[in-house]
């Protein structure tokens, strides 16, 4: 396999509802990615879309091909990813393999989605259709709900006390808000307390309406080249060490593992393979914080702290800059809001950044590894990968 | 190859508040709900079985924010039990008021009826779940 850069990314700013479609806010992000990586729409050999809701949202099916023929990129192959919440990953990983195999050079991946336009009863109806439609959702199941169950469940099963883990989760909110308002591309640039996500309203017990990431509108895209290619274009290519994806069936094929969800730990553990890396070398991550709970179930899974252990370290300040390992720093799902299609290559912008040393006052002063963990559905897909610095 | 237990088959027998399985006949494990192969060996050698439907709650939420045409059902409580056989199973949880309930029902016994969700514009028709109640 050939090494593959990350050269040029973009992103439009998440939002709650606004006026542009799927396909222009794509587009957006892709023509920044584009620009940024000096190349030209007719550079473009294949396009790989993640978008999950345009058919409920617009009445909008196949966007991708619209996609390559608004951007300029007419007729190469255009592929959609539906893989829930992490269809931009899952777009990314496919893109990185046809390049890695030498059949594409020059590639675009990315997403966007239009959520916040569709309303919250009519969101939660689609975005239930992530769960299983025979076996889950005729109990009423909705994606709080999902985590809900899983946070009862981290509860009993770790021995943290309710009370004490609704503090942890409220403390991520915090976090969350506080990079976010520090991320002019975030949907809440404002800081919040833990009182206030505390006094929320309840969604799904015990998941308040602060630990539960928004509704959002959104695009995202970025460029990968091969390597020989890449020197050509940038001194600061962003080489892609590590890929991992895998899938599970409903909440309740996965008993044998909850609160854990296995398809994370088989999917890290590919890519951790795949990189010859481990937790203690990644030095930011961007990692799937859908509601504070799934935070630290992440963090565990993805072998940064013990089982049952994470919120400790999200007390002691371990998961901010200076701690063990700075999580969320572009205000993750929660404050830079999680269009579902575009989330896991926003994450990739975010790294890329950060590598690059871009992010200003969220900055990781010489982050040279970097990590996303993007999540879709009940655990059905789950997509990790691992970037590193090629200067 | 033919299905041992469809969901149309599962679901018929589950408005009888009769909750049917698949044993395996090469492990022994219990699947539901059903799939074509076994859920411990993925073997297909597999008999139908009926379920006693009584198990206890491992985990449970109450849902304050409901889907677009569920409005009406809020607040429900959700939980997942664990049956007698061994396998989880997802439905909702009556007799009980929903502003109430905390973690103290985890563990608790629970036996089975049933309730329909009678589908929307996007689902493939009515879908039965159990419904639990403290036993």
């Amino acid at each position: 396999m050939r090494k593959v850069a990350v050269v040029g990314v973009g992103m439009t700013k998440f939002s709650g509802k606004q006026e542009k479609t799927a396909v222009e806010l794509f587009a957006e992000a892709a023509l920044d990615a584009l620009n940024e990586a000096n190349l030209k729409p007719k550079d473009i050999q294949a396009l790989f879309m993640g978008n999950v809701l345009s058919d409920f949202a617009e009445g909008q099916s196949q966007a991708q091909a619209f996609v390559a023929d608004y951007i300029g990129a007419s007729h190469v192959p255009a592929n959609r990813y539906e893989n829930a919440c992490a269809s931009a990953s899952a777009a990314f990983r496919d893109a990185f393999l046809w390049v890695a195999s030498g059949f594409y050079d020059i590639v675009l991946a990315g997403g966007s989605e239009t959520a916040a336009k569709m309303g919250t009863p009519l969101a939660t109806r689609t975005f239930a259709m992530a769960s299983d439609s025979r076996y889950e959702y005729p109990a009423g199941i909705t994606f709080p709900g999902v985590f809900a169950l899983l946070a009862h469940l981290y509860s009993r099963t770790y021995g943290v006390p309710l009370e004490r883990l609704k503090k942890q989760m409220a403390q991520i909110t915090v976090n969350s808000h506080y990079y976010g308002a520090r991320n002019p591309k975030a949907q809440f640039q404002k800081e919040i307390t833990i009182d206030d996500v505390l006094n929320s309203f309840m969604v799904c017990q015990p998941l308040q309406l602060y630990d539960c990431c928004p509704f959002s509108d959104g695009g995202s895209a970025v460029m990968m080249v091969s390597e020989d290619i890449a020197k050509k274009l940038t001194s600061k290519p962003v080489y892609v060490a590590g890929v991992g994806q895998a899938s599970a069936g409903n909440l309740l094929s996965q008993k044998e593992y909850l609160p854990r969800l296995r398809s994370r730990e088989l999917a890290a553990e590919q890519s951790y393979k795949m990189s010859g890396l481990g937790p203690k070398d990644i030095d930011v991550i961007e990692l799937h914080d859908c509601f504070s709970i799934a935070t630290l179930i992440a963090l565990e899974g993805l072998g940064f702290f013990e089982y049952g252990k994470s919120g400790e370290a999200v007390e002691k300040g371990e998961t901010k800059i200076g701690g063990k390992i700075p999580v969320n720093l572009s205000g993750g799902l929660k404050a830079k809001g999680h269009p579902i299609g575009a989330t896991g290559t926003a994450q990739v912008y975010e790294i890329v950044r950060q590598l690059r040393g871009e992010c200003g006052e969220r900055q990781v002063e010489g982050a040279k590894v970097g990590m996303t963990d993007t999540l879709g559905g009940d655990g059905g897909t789950l997509c990790n990968i691992i970037l590193k610095r090629g200067w | 190859m033919e299905h041992k237990l469809s969901f149309k088959q599962y679901n018929e027998a589950l408005k009888q508040n009769k909750l049917l399985g698949l044993k395996c006949k090469g492990c022994g494990a219990v699947t539901v709900p059903p799939r074509i192969v076994c859920s411990q060996c993925a073997g297909s050698d597999m008999e139908v079985v009926e379920l006693s439907g009584s198990g206890k709650i491992q985990t449970f939420t109450t849902v304050f924010v409901a889907p677009e045409g569920r409005e009406s059902e809020c607040p429900y409580v959700i939980v997942i039990a664990e049956l007698d056989e061994g396998p989880w199973i997802m439905g909702n949880l009556t007799g009980i008021d929903p502003n109430q309930v905390t973690m103290d029902i985890m563990g608790k016994k629970v036996k089975m009826a049933h309730a329909v969700f009678p589908g929307d514009k996007y689902s493939a028709g009515d879908e039965a779940r159990p419904l639990f109640s403290l036993a």
